[in-house]
């Protein structure tokens, strides 16, 4: 047994040991759990791939004369000014004024939310064109100019659901191609699309968020973030296997970092045809290793994590909870798995390989003293699932 | 002696040039068979043509030589389809969509994608899915 405290002063006095939820697989195995529980002070997970529900909060000081922006531009992506007067939000998903969408099927979506926050990580100058009223304190009505992330006050990255805790293996059985945030996907079973790191995914290592609560330090594509809240549509109560890791979806996190500590290698604009826009991230969580328990979850293997096969081309988007098949990552990292008799080839939209980098870098900067974990202040839900949408009338 | 070689090569035709029946004379007169991949070659406009030819190393050189006399300027490295190693995020996606494997994962555990340029068809597939527009067309 150890305490979050004794892991910090072993961190800070560069004796912590610490080993990726990859690694540690292995180890676990050749050492036995007790002792390997005593010795290992950290395990660090870790997953990059498209997080739709993201987004940041800028501020971007006052002009003179002075304007409070009731609609906003950057780079001719919309952003949100419902806020103060120069604070404005960007959603990752956002698209450019003027994208056709999908008018001439299936729409490109080059550039949007996602795209934008890949360009200030990145330091690129952006445009801002925003509108007002106009009040007798902030008098001015219309003003364009450029930035980079250094002349912003703040750029906070805020969120709302990142790390879903497993997911969907999308295919299509339907007799025309179709384009989903899961890719491309060709008729009659052709193809299909996972998205998760398996057994280096943050949540699949903490199935029943015993360490992972809100408080929880995260490294955040190189910022060092938290946990802010419970992510939506977050669903503790699900379907989940013999060693409770669940069978779909289930957990997620709220996460939130200084987007001026962030790598531009770790956000990235995503365009996925036919669909839309949207905004990968790196994420890396530390698990400490409090017990021989904690240990024992984050040793997970890709081959004891199953996730269902879903057809897309109707049972998800009728949301008919029709699952194909469950399979495991270690098929489905094979390349090829077999869905109604069909041996179909599978391709990935989370990338194990900077999942992987990820995990290292956590663990370097565990070790050198410059990552601290942080004890969450309060747990994530368990006994919560997730509502539908139903269309009702008015109430009487 | 005189062994039968294949060359995958990318043709840029400056404009005006395009009424020469070039494929025709490399066929005909330098004995090479063509396999062509991919062309845009439009009246009035730059054009691109990618193909293989086999033949003699000497026939090849030969028609190299005639193909040059157009002003056409030839490219052996640089194909009509780019992967950008240092953009590419390796999620794999591509890959499910590369009908001759050019992009694929020599390494299930490190699961990195590689792009083995000579394998590569231009399908034009992995510049369509591909989130991160890694892979580029030149035409």
């Amino acid at each position: 047994m150890k305490t979050y405290q004794e892991i910090n002063a072993k961190i800070e006095s560069g004796q912590a040991v610490v080993m990726t939820a990859e690694e540690v697989i292995d180890y676990v195995d050749r050492k036995g759990l007790e002792p390997a529980a005593a010795e290992i002070d950290v395990v660090t997970t870790a997953t990059f791939g498209p997080m739709c529900s993201s987004g940041c909060v800028l501020n971007f000081g006052h002009s003179t004369p002075r304007i409070r922006m009731s609609e906003a531009w950057i780079n001719d992506v919309p952003v949100y000014g419902g806020l103060a007067a120069v604070d404005v939000f960007l959603g990752a998903t956002q698209l450019r004024h003027n994208d056709p969408a999908n008018m001439y099927h299936p729409g490109e979506f080059r550039y949007g939310g996602g795209h934008v926050m890949e360009d200030l990580v990145a330091g690129r100058e952006l445009q801002l064109f925003a509108l007002s009223y106009g009040t007798d304190e902030y008098p001015r009505r219309e003003i364009r100019t450029y930035f980079t992330i250094d002349d912003l006050n703040q750029a906070i990255m805020v969120n709302p659901r990142n790390c879903y805790q497993n997911y969907n293996v999308a295919i299509n059985c339907g007799e025309k191609k179709i384009y989903t945030y899961l890719g491309q996907l060709e008729p009659r079973l052709k193809n299909a699309t996972y998205c998760s790191a398996g057994q280096l995914s943050p949540l699949l290592n903490d199935p029943l968020y015993e360490t992972i609560g809100i408080g929880s330090s995260v490294w955040l594509a190189g910022a060092h973030g938290h946990v802010y809240a419970e992510g939506t549509q977050h669903a503790g109560l699900c379907a989940r296997g013999a060693n409770d890791v669940p069978l779909g979806g289930a957990g997620t996190l709220a996460l939130t970092g200084d987007m001026k500590q962030m790598r531009p290698e770790f956000v990235r604009g995503v365009s996925l045809i036919g669909y839309g826009v949207s905004l990968a991230l790196g994420i890396g969580v530390p698990l400490p290793i409090l017990n021989p328990t904690v240990l024992k979850r984050a040793c997970v293997r890709d081959r004891d994590i199953q996730a269902p096969v879903v057809d897309y081309s109707h049972d998800y988007a009728n949301n008919t909870g029709r699952v194909l098949r469950m399979v495991s990552y270690e098929e489905l990292k094979s390349g090829r798995i077999e869905v109604e008799g069909r041996n179909v080839e599978v391709a990935s939209l989370s990338s194990y390989r900077k999942a992987r980098e990820i995990a290292e870098i956590l663990a370097a900067e565990i070790r050198d003293g410059t990552f601290r974990l942080s004890e969450p202040h309060a747990p994530l839900p368990r006994n919560t699932a997730m509502k539908p949408l139903r269309i009702r009338e008015k109430s009487p | 002696m005189n062994a039968i070689v294949t060359r995958k090569l990318m043709l840029f035709f400056p404009k005006c040039e395009c009424e020469k029946p070039i494929i025709y004379e490399l066929v005909k007169h330098y004995n090479l068979v063509v396999n062509v991949f991919r062309a845009k070659v439009t009246p009035e406009e730059e054009g691109y043509l990618v193909l293989d030819v086999t033949g003699t190393e000497e026939d090849i050189e030969r028609a190299l030589a005639y193909v040059k006399t157009f002003r056409v300027s030839v490219n052996f490295t640089g194909k009509g389809v780019t992967w950008d190693k240092d953009r590419c995020t390796h999620c794999t996606q591509c890959v499910a969509h590369c009908p001759t494997h050019a992009l694929h994962i020599p390494d299930r555990k490190t699961m990195q994608v590689v792009f083995d340029e000579e394998e590569c068809i231009e399908c034009l597939g992995c510049v369509r899915v591909c989130p991160y527009g890694v892979c580029a067309s030149a035409f």
